[in-house]
C-alpha cells in the first residue's frame, strides 16, 4: 500500500523516518555544501584552492623533506630540513637547562600528566582534592623541582631556563593567577563601596592601557631603579608578576561581563535564604557566571599563551627565542622557516587543546535542554 | 503632621489584632522612596502568629515593595519593621537573622538553574544553618514529598515545568524551617494549567499553621485560605478585611473598582 496515501485517525499517526534527503552523507553534502547554487559555486571554488596548495605543502613538508642526519649536510632535498629541528630540539624545549637536570622537569611534566589524568575520567571520586593539590601543592614542588635545593640538588638559576618550558612556565603562572586575581578585581569593580570601586577601575584600565612589551620593560628596566640598593628580585620573577597582572586586567571585564548577565532574581534568592556576601558570590553568582563566560576566559588563556613570546625582548629566551637563535646559528643559517612552522605547530597544537577542552567543560556544565 | 496620622494609624492597627505579643511581623508607619518617587505611604501592618493574609492591588500599587521589605530585599528609608522581635536596620547581622527566619517565594521561581533540584534545596541549610549535608538532602527529600515531585530531585530547574519550578521553589523556601512565608505573586508568571497544583501546595501550607504574606490576584484562593485580605493602591493600605467582608461589602470606592475589573471574567 502507499504509505502517503494512508490516513490515520487521530492520535495514531506513528512517527515516520525522515525524508532520505534529509540524512546521511548525501543528506549532510546538501545541507552543508550543495544547499544554494552560490554554495555551489563556492564549494568548487574551494576545492580549486585546496587543489592548487596543498600538493606543493605536502611536497615541502613530507615528501621532499629530510629526516635522517645530525648536520645540516643531511639536508640536500629541496623539502623541509627536519634535521634542523631534531637537531636542537633539546634547546627548543628545555633552553639552557643544564642537561643532567632536565629529568627535574620531565618529572615535574609527568607529576602533573598524572594529577591531569584523573580530572578527565568522570567515575573519579574526589576531584577537588586533586584539583586542591594540582593548585597549591604542585606549584611549590615544581619550584623546588625546577630551581632546586630543597632535597640538595644543584640549583639551576633563572637566566638558564629556557625553551617550551620557560614558555608553560609563565603561561602557567599566567593562567593560574590572573584568574583569581581578575576575579577578585571584577566584584571589586561593581563593589558599592566607592574606595574599592575606584582603586579596582583605576588598576584595571592602568593595565589594560599599557602595551604588554611596555610592563615588561618596565618590570625589567625601571622597576630596579626604584628598588632600594642590594636588594634584587630575579628578572623572570618579574616578568612573571607583569604578564599575570595583565592578563588579570583582561580577566577582571571578560568576568565583569558575566556576573551583568546573571539575572538580579538569583541574587535576590540567594539573600532571601540568608546567605552572606561572600556565600552567595562563592555558590550562586560566581559559578553560573564563570560558566557563561567560559569563551572569554579560555580566549585570554590562548592570547596570553601567545603573548608569552614578547618575554624575548628582556631577554628571556622562551620556545620562539630559541628557535629564532637557533636559526641565526652561522652552523644552520637558512632554517628559520622550519623553526618557525615548527613553533607554530606547537603553539597550535597547545591553543587548540585549550579550545577543546573549554568546550569539553562547556557542554559538561551544560544543566539545560 | 506625618507624626499625628503615622501614631493614629498604629493604634488602629494594634486594636484590630488584639495585642501584639504574638506578633510576627510589626511594620509601623513605613515610608520608602525610589528617587522621588513615594512608594510606601505610612504602612501599618501587623501579622500574628499562624495569620495568612493576602495582598492585592493594581500593579504599581508598591503591594511587592511592602513585602519585599519584610526581608530587606528593599530598604525602608523611614518607619519600623520588626520580624519576630528583630527590627531590622542597617545592621547586617539583624538582616542575615531576620531572612533565615523568613522565606520567600518570587514570581520567576528564582531556582539555582546550575544547581539540581536536591542541591538547591539542601544550599541553605548546608551553609547557613551548617546542617550536616546528608541530614539536609534527607530533610530536603522531605519537603520534595511535600510539594509532590520527589522524582525530580536529581533533575536540574531547566528541566522542569514552571509549575514543577514553583513548587521546588516553596519546597526550597520550606527547608530552612521559616517563621513566615512570603509570596511575591507565586502563580503571575504561570500557564493557567500549572496554577493549580502550585495552589494546593500553598493550601496545603497554609492548613498546616505557616504565617504567610501572599500577594497575588487569585481572589479563590484569598476567600478559602486568608484570614485578612488587604488592598493597596499607590503605596497605601486602602483597606482591610476578613474576605467574606471584603468580596461582598468593599467599604471603599477603589477597592469596589478593583474587584469589579478582577472579578468580571
Amino acid at each position: 500500500m502507499n504509505d502517503r496515501a494512508q490516513t490515520y485517525l487521530p492520535g495514531t499517526h506513528p512517527d515516520l523516518p525522515p525524508p532520505p534527503s534529509m540524512v546521511g552523507v548525501y543528506g549532510w553534502l546538501r545541507a552543508n555544501l550543495f544547499s544554494s547554487p552560490v554554495n555551489v559555486i563556492l564549494t568548487l571554488l574551494a576545492a580549486y584552492i585546496i587543489y592548487l596548495a596543498f600538493p606543493p605543502l605536502i611536497q615541502w613538508v613530507f615528501i621532499n623533506a629530510d629526516w635522517q642526519g645530525d648536520t645540516r649536510e643531511a639536508c640536500r632535498r629541496e623539502g623541509a630540513c627536519w634535521v634542523f629541528v631534531k637537531v636542537w630540539l633539546r634547546q627548543f624545549m628545555y633552553g639552557r637547562y643544564p642537561s643532567t637536570e632536565i629529568w627535574r622537569i620531565n618529572t615535574a611534566y609527568a607529576i602533573l600528566a598524572l594529577g591531569m589524568i584523573p580530572m578527565f575520567i568522570p567515575r573519579v571520586r574526589g576531584k577537588a582534592w586533586i584539583a586542591a593539590f594540582l593548585l597549591f601543592g604542585y606549584p611549590v614542588v615544581a619550584y623546588y623541582l625546577f630551581y632546586g635545593s630543597a632535597f640538595g640538588q644543584v640549583v639551576v638559576e633563572t637566566p638558564l631556563w629556557g625553551g617550551l618550558f620557560l614558555t608553560l612556565v609563565i603561561a602557567s603562572v599566567g593562567i593560574v593567577g590572573s584568574l583569581p586575581i581578575g576575579i577578585v578585581l571584577a566584584l571589586g569593580r561593581r563593589s558599592r563601596l566607592p574606595i574599592i570601586q575606584s582603586v579596582s577601575i583605576a588598576f584595571i584600565e592602568i593595565w589594560r592601557g599599557v602595551p604588554l612589551i611596555t610592563v615588561l620593560f618596565m618590570a625589567s628596566v625601571m622597576f630596579p631603579l626604584f628598588m632600594p640598593e642590594g636588594l634584587t628580585i630575579d628578572r623572570l620573577a618579574r616578568a612573571l608578576v607583569g604578564v599575570m597582572l595583565f592578563s588579570a586586567a583582561y580577566m577582571a571585564e571578560v568576568v565583569r561581563g558575566g556576573l551583568q548577565a546573571i539575572p538580579k532574581g538569583q541574587y535576590e534568592a540567594a539573600q532571601a535564604l540568608g546567605l552572606n556576601y561572600g556565600k552567595m558570590m562563592a555558590l550562586i553568582i560566581l559559578p553560573q557566571a564563570l560558566k557563561l563566560v567560559i569563551p572569554g576566559i579560555v580566549n585570554t588563556f590562548i592570547g596570553l599563551f601567545k603573548d608569552t613570546t614578547l618575554v624575548l625582548i628582556i631577554g628571556l629566551m622562551d620556545f620562539l627565542g630559541t628557535i629564532q637563535s637557533a636559526g641565526t646559528n652561522p652552523q644552520w643559517l637558512g632554517f628559520a622557516i622550519e623553526g618557525y612552522v615548527f613553533s607554530a605547530l606547537v603553539f597550535w597544537v597547545f591553543c587548540f587543546g585549550m579550545s577543546r577542552y573549554s568546550q569539553h567543560l562547556e557542554r559538561k556544565l551544560r544543566t539545560t535542554h | 503632621m506625618r507624626e499625628g496620622t503615622m501614631v493614629e494609624a498604629g493604634t488602629k492597627v494594634s486594636s484590630a489584632i488584639r495585642g501584639s505579643g504574638d506578633a510576627m511581623v510589626r511594620m509601623d508607619g513605613v515610608h520608602k522612596w525610589y528617587g522621588q518617587f513615594h512608594v510606601l505611604k505610612d504602612i501599618n501592618l501587623t501579622v500574628a502568629k499562624g495569620e495568612r493574609i493576602v495582598v492585592c492591588g493594581p500593579s504599581g500599587s508598591g503591594k511587592s515593595t511592602m513585602i519585599r521589605c519584610i526581608n530587606r530585599l528593599e530598604e525602608h528609608q523611614s518607619g519600623h519593621i520588626v520580624v519576630d522581635g528583630v527590627e531590622l536596620t542597617n545592621d547586617l547581622k539583624r538582616i542575615e537573622e531576620v531572612r533565615r527566619e523568613v522565606g520567600m517565594v518570587f514570581q520567576h521561581f528564582n531556582l539555582f538553574p546550575h544547581l539540581t533540584v536536591l542541591e538547591n534545596l539542601a544550599l541553605a541549610p548546608v551553609w547557613v544553618r551548617q546542617t550536616p549535608r546528608k541530614e539536609a538532602e534527607e530533610s530536603a527529600m522531605k519537603y520534595l514529598e511535600r510539594v509532590r515531585i520527589p522524582e525530580q530531585a536529581k533533575k536540574y530547574p531547566g528541566q522542569l515545568s514552571g509549575g514543577q519550578q514553583q513548587r521546588v521553589a516553596i519546597a526550597r523556601a520550606l527547608c530552612m524551617n521559616p517563621k513566615v512565608m512570603l509570596f511575591d505573586e507565586p502563580t503571575s508568571a504561570l500557564d493557567p494549567e500549572m496554577i493549580k497544583e502550585v495552589l494546593d501546595v500553598m493550601v496545603e501550607l497554609a492548613h498546616s499553621g505557616m504565617t504567610m504574606l501572599v500577594v497575588t490576584h487569585e481572589m479563590g484562593f484569598a476567600k478559602t485560605v486568608a484570614n485578612r485580605v488587604i488592598f493597596m493602591d499607590r503605596g497605601e493600605i486602602i483597606e482591610e478585611n476578613e474576605p467574606g467582608e471584603f468580596f461582598t461589602h468593599p467599604r471603599s470606592e477603589r477597592t469596589k473598582l478593583f474587584l469589579s475589573q478582577i472579578l468580571a471574567h
